[in-house]
Order: structure tokens, then C-alpha cells, then sequence
């Protein structure tokens, strides 16, 4: 549909999926906007109300892939059997996303992702690392999104928000949304170091779309002690 | 407020040169007053700016009708809002001159929830020779005063003075996106993502009934917001909206209080030989304009600009490509958020020419007439002095000719998404992230 099927590239380190040096599957691209799109609307500003058109715009884009997956019978195949980042094998980095026929210049991305989630059970996080590290430009879907000074912070957000996408297998877009204002407590937390009790005002833009109340402390207090442990992973990288 | 923006002067172009020195703030909004005497900006730091058209002077022709800079001031400020924890940016989302009727200008300015009326005056005279007071305003000492005297006027430096008359506040929950004064010079409207509200230019304490009211009983059932609004240049009762999917609504207030059964509705079939998953953000409407004749609207969304006839609702019945090339890249320009961007546009004083804004700092002016259309570029480096601005072109492939930029090679942080087009003469102000740029035409031809 949107996007067109490229020529397969001769690439020493093609094997296995398609990913790698040719343009991917149509589902898997959809899949990768799919997921682009969620962490862009969890990811809004922290202090400015967030752009509600953008939001608005955002959410239906995600509508429509949900329900075209949906109607292709592969929305409800798409939960991970294991505890494993899968959504990170999914979070493609823009180059391989946008890309249709690619000269050289589209080599770069796909070995670099080969070394990360998809080398198979590592532990959670040095992966978010590689997925966008600093030689890779085109992972510009993270820099974008946050200021050079809080990618420690970012990294801790980045861990909760695919927590989320991995536990939830949202068939609405309301329950998807019912998560939006979860993420942004926890984060809220983390980020302040307090446990506050009101609802937080960060993603107010979507008010109306969650319905639930925060998460109890409880699962706040043991995603904070899975973080530190993160922290530290990343640190000695 | 601020010698560094008193310094902010503009580059002239065409036939003309001028110093140039911009040190403000990321201009968010353009707009000329209605005679084209004064041309006002305002900036992400929340101020406003007017520049004013000096006269044209026999004695010194060649430097007859060029701005300058007429009065600064601050407009909004910073605020927390402490109930929701969020800053209220100070950015000026809009101005819009009142016309004028009487020795002063009036202009409204918005940021994302309040809208200010300030009065402009000029003071030109001061009064001297009082009996009481001295020079200083200090008492005399009434033993030296021997005999009495009437105060003159006596002419002094021109000193412009700005002050805020009114103060609209708390009308909005969501951001305000558009303001537009109504022909009936009494009222004028605000709108935001869900609602219109009407006020009265004299009354500050509450809004009349919000006038459009788009807002689901279900936060979770909303797919559209409103984009931008504006009032009918002749008929008071007649404004139009625009909305996220690309359709406009024609409201009389004549109808209801709540005009939220519009009168008429815009709308352009989807073309499914271009469908993708981004086919409804392209589609989003960022401005909408009447035409000075009030026959036409012309509307922008992320690709084309659109001629509408207000007596065919099916289709427009023009439609102008910006910048086509983009087509294939929606995908990286959604995600770097590019594909948001809400470019305006602007009609001329004999509604034949459009124009509106692009990246790389171009912008394009289309000729409905001829149907030619030309792109520009807003910057030091390509506009010498004195020299008619160069036509440049981006090359999507194929042969590229000396001076072509290639698509790849767009900056995409040069953005020119305020334009301004003078009521009645072909001068243009382009803002260019923190530059202004003002482009006359100085070859008396017809407009067009």
C-alpha cells in the first residue's frame, strides 16, 4: 500500500528475515508505525500541556492500524509468548521503516540491529542501548523525543513504556489510552523520586482517555527497584 | 522592554536594500492592520512588535515606504497553571488589528488561553508652562509666582504608548488556535481545539455562549478538533471553521445560539489511489482565509493549499500543489513530528495571487489567473541587495539543473509558517523562525 516493495540488495549479513538489507514486510512496517505511534503519545512534553490536535491525530492513526490488522486476522497474534523485549525486534529504526528502495546509504541500520534484541534472550535493557546508539542517526525517533540531558531518565521511561506494550494487548484504542496517564505516573515518580497521590497533569491533553485511576504504589515501588538495577547496567556501559 | 528588539530591522528585498539585524525570539505570528500602515509580529517570548510604514518623501525617494520598528511590548507572560501543573506558554499564537476609529489602534493578541485588547497612542505633544508645577513636575514655590500663565502644547519626540484595555481570560480550557474580529466591529471570536467562544469586545467578565462546541460527552470517542476559525469579511452572522480531517463547516449564528449544526459542510471526497495510513494527518486543515471578496475561502493542510467556492461544498474548485515531493517521505516526517507543522496562508488585496509557506525557507505564491506559481527563498545568503529575488526550484530526481536543491538536502528546520500579505500593495512579510522578512514589489504594475 504505502509502502513499496524494494529490490532485495546483495548484503554479506543478509540470512534469516527479510529485514536485513532489502525492505521489510508490509506488516512489519505497519507494525513498526504501529509501535513509533503508541511511544509518540505516551512520550509527551513534561511540563507543557501536550498538543491535543497532534494527539487526536496520533490516536487515530492508530485506530487504523488496529483495524486493519484486525481485518487481516493479526491483531490478536500479535501478543509475545515470553518476557523478552519483542517489541524491541519491532521498533525498527526509521531508515529500515521509510525505507523503499535504498542505495548504500540504506545498508547502515540493519547490522547494527542485528546485534541487539534479535541476537535472542539478553537481558532487558543494554538493548534499548544498541537499538539507538550514537552511530546510528536514523534511531532519531529517541534523540527526537528527548533532550541530550535526560537520557538517563529517558532510558527508565523507554523500560515502562514497552512494559507496557509487551503486558497489554490493548483491542481498543480506549484501553491503550486507559495506560497513557499509568506510564506518566510511574515516570512521574521515578523522574521526582516522590510517590504523589494526585493524578498527574503532564498528559492532560488526554484526559478524557483515561479512564482508569494510578496504579497502585505497590508495582510503582518494584518497577523503581528493577530501574536502579537498569541505571546501573547502563551506567557501566 | 527592550533596546535588543528595537534593533530587530528588516530585510527588504526586490529593488531594495535595508540593514538587518534580528536578535528576537521565534516569530509565531504576522499580521498587517487593515490599511497596511502598520504590520505587527509576535514571538515565542511574548511579544509584540510593530513596525510601521514611513511615509513616502519626495526628498528621498528611494527610501520612501519601508517599516520600521514603531513600538515593542510585552504582551503575555509566563504562568503556571498550579491546579494542573502545566506552564502556560507565553508564545503568541495570534494577533488581530481591530479597525481602526478613532486616533488610536487597537490589535488583539493571544497565547494559548488569554486574549489581550491593547490600545496604541501616540503622544506627540506635551503640555508646558504650568503655574503650580516646574519643569520637573516639582511644586513651585508659590512666592515666586508673580503672574499666571495658560500651558501650551509644545511638541515633543514622538513617544508611542501601549496599554492593555481588556483582558479576556478564562474562556478556554483546551489552546486557542485562532482569533478572528467580526465585520460588525463589536464582537469577535476565540477558538480552541473543542470550542468557539464570542465575546464582546467591551466586556470582559464572561464570553457569550460558546457558539460551536465540538467536545464528545466521552473524551474517549473524540477523533477531531477544531484548527482554525474565522469570520466572514461582510456577513457578521456567517463564520467558518475547520476541523483535523479536512473539512470546513460554514456556521451562521443566525441559526442557533450553538451553531453546532453547521450551515454548510466542506468536504473532499478521499482520492483512494493515495490512501495510506497518513492520508488524514495530510488532510488536517492548518488555516482557512476569505478571500477580501468574501466569495472564496482558500485553505491549507500539509501538502496543497485549496481554492473553495462558498456555493460548492463538494470539492474545491482549486487545488495547488506546495510541495508534492513530500509525498514519499511522510513516513520520516511523521516521525520527527514535521508532518504537525501548521503552515498558513494568505490571500492578496485582489484575491488573484496565493501564498504560503514551506521548508528550506521557501515559500510559493500561486496565480490563480495564470495558474504559473513561483517558489521563493526567505534568507540572508540568497538575497542581495537590491536584487529581484531568485526563483528556486527542488529537483526530485531526473535532470537537475545548476541551482536545484534536491529534496535530500531540505533543511526541515527552516520552516516558514507565517505569511502576511498587505491588504492592497504587493508587499509580503515572511517569517522565517526569528528573521522577518518584508518583500515589496516595487514595479508599479497592476496586481495581477
Amino acid at each position: 500500500m504505502m509502502f513499496a516493495r524494494g529490490l532485495k540488495r546483495k548484503c554479506d549479513q543478509e540470512e534469516g528475515g527479510e529485514v536485513f538489507g532489502s525492505v521489510p514486510s508490509y506488516s512489519l512496517q505497519r507494525q513498526s508505525l504501529l509501535d513509533m505511534s503508541l511511544v509518540k503519545l505516551q512520550l509527551c512534553h513534561m511540563l507543557v500541556e501536550p498538543n491535543l490536535c497532534r494527539s487526536v491525530l496520533i490516536a487515530n492513526t492508530v485506530r487504523q492500524i488496529q483495524e486493519e490488522m484486525s481485518r487481516d486476522g493479526v491483531w490478536n497474534g500479535m501478543v509475545p509468548q515470553n518476557a523478552e523485549p519483542a517489541p524491541l525486534d519491532r521498533l525498527v529504526s526509521t531508515e529500515i521503516l521509510c525505507r523503499t528502495v535504498r542505495g548504500p546509504d540504506g545498508e547502515h541500520p540493519a547490522p547494527e540491529l542485528e546485534e541487539g534484541p534479535l541476537q535472542g534472550p539478553a537481558s532487558e535493557l543494554p538493548t534499548v542501548n544498541s537499538t539507538h546508539g550514537p552511530r546510528n542517526p536514523q534511531s532519531s525517533l529517541w534523540e527526537m523525543d528527548s533532550p541530550q540531558e535526560n537520557r538517563g531518565s529517558f532510558q527508565k521511561s523507554l523500560d515502562q513504556i514497552f512494559e507496557t506494550l509487551e503486558n497489554k494487548n490493548p483491542s481498543s484504542v480506549e484501553e491503550l489510552f486507559s495506560d497513557v496517564d499509568n506510564s506518566y505516573y510511574d515516570l512521574d515518580t521515578v523522574l521526582t523520586g516522590m510517590m504523589s497521590g494526585t493524578k498527574p497533569g503532564i498528559c492532560n491533553g488526554l484526559e478524557g482517555f483515561a479512564a482508569a485511576a494510578p496504579p497502585p504504589s505497590s508495582t510503582c515501588k518494584s518497577d523503581l527497584a528493577d530501574l536502579d538495577h537498569v541505571v546501573e547496567i547502563l551506567v557501566e556501559t | 522592554m527592550g533596546e535588543d528588539t528595537d534593533t530587530r530591522k528588516i530585510n527588504h528585498s526586490f529593488l531594495r536594500d535595508h540593514s538587518y539585524v534580528t536578535e528576537a525570539d521565534i516569530i509565531s505570528t504576522v499580521e498587517f492592520n487593515h490599511t497596511g500602515e502598520l504590520l505587527a509580529t509576535g514571538d515565542k517570548g511574548g511579544r509584540v512588535v510593530i513596525f510601521q510604514r514611513e511615509p513616502e518623501s519626495k526628498n528621498a525617494p528611494h527610501i520612501q515606504g519601508e517599516y520600521d520598528v514603531y513600538s515593542t511590548f510585552q504582551s503575555h507572560e509566563p504562568e503556571f497553571d498550579y491546579l494542573k501543573s502545566l506552564e502556560i506558554e507565553e508564545k503568541i499564537n495570534k494577533i488581530k488589528w481591530l479597525p481602526q476609529q478613532n486616533a488610536a489602534h487597537s490589535l488583539l493578541s493571544t497565547n494559548d488561553k488569554t486574549i489581550k485588547l491593547w490600545k496604541i497612542t501616540e503622544r506627540d505633544k506635551r503640555p508646558e508652562g504650568y503655574n503650580l508645577k516646574d519643569e520637573e513636575g516639582k511644586l513651585k514655590d508659590l512666592s515666586t509666582v508673580t503672574s499666571l500663565q495658560v500651558p501650551v502644547l509644545k511638541p515633543m519626540d514622538l513617544m508611542v504608548e501601549v496599554s492593555p484595555r481588556r483582558i479576556f481570560a478564562n474562556g478556554h480550557t483546551y489552546h486557542i488556535n485562532s482569533i478572528s474580529v467580526n465585520s460588525d466591529c463589536e464582537t469577535y471570536m476565540s477558538a480552541d481545539d473543542l470550542r468557539i467562544n464570542l465575546w464582546h469586545l467591551a466586556i470582559t467578565d464572561r464570553s457569550f455562549t460558546d457558539i460551536v462546541d465540538i467536545k464528545p460527552a466521552n473524551m474517549e470517542d473524540l477523533t477531531e478538533v477544531i484548527t482554525a476559525s474565522e469570520f466572514h469579511p461582510h456577513h457578521c452572522n456567517l463564520f467558518v471553521y475547520s476541523s483535523s480531517k479536512g473539512s470546513l463547516r460554514l456556521c451562521d449564528m443566525r441559526a442557533a445560539a450553538l451553531c453546532d449544526k453547521h450551515s454548510k459542510l466542506f468536504e473532499e471526497p478521499e482520492d483512494p489511489s493515495n490512501r495510506s495510513f497518513f492520508s488524514e494527518i495530510i488532510s488536517s486543515v492548518s488555516d482557512v482565509k476569505f478571500s477580501h471578496s468574501g466569495r472564496y475561502m482558500l485553505t491549507r493542510d500539509y501538502l496543497t493549499v485549496k481554492v473553495w467556492d462558498l456555493n460548492m461544498e463538494a470539492r474545491p474548485i482549486e487545488t495547488y500543489q506546495v510541495h508534492d515531493y513530500l509525498r514519499s517521505k511522510l513516513c520520516s516526517l511523521y516521525e520527527s513530528d514535521c508532518i504537525f507543522d501548521k503552515f498558513e496562508c494568505s490571500w492578496n488585496g485582489s484575491d488573484s495571487v496565493i501564498m504560503t509557506g514551506a521548508y528550506n525557507n521557501f515559500f510559493r505564491m500561486f496565480d490563480r489567473n495564470t495558474k504559473r506559481d513561483v517558489t521563493l527563498e526567505a534568507s540572508r545568503e540568497s538575497s542581495k541587495p537590491r536584487a529581484v529575488l531568485k526563483p528556486r526550484r527542488v529537483c526530485v530526481g531526473g535532470k537537475r539543473r545548476r541551482d536545484d536543491i534536491s529534496v535530500d538536502s531540505l533543511d526541515f528546520t527552516k520552516k516558514i509558517l507565517h505569511t502576511a500579505w498587505h491588504p492592497a500593495e504587493n508587499i509580503i512579510a515572511i517569517a522565517a523562525t526569528n528573521n522577518l522578512y518584508i518583500f515589496q514589489d516595487k514595479v508599479n504594475s497592476d496586481m495581477h
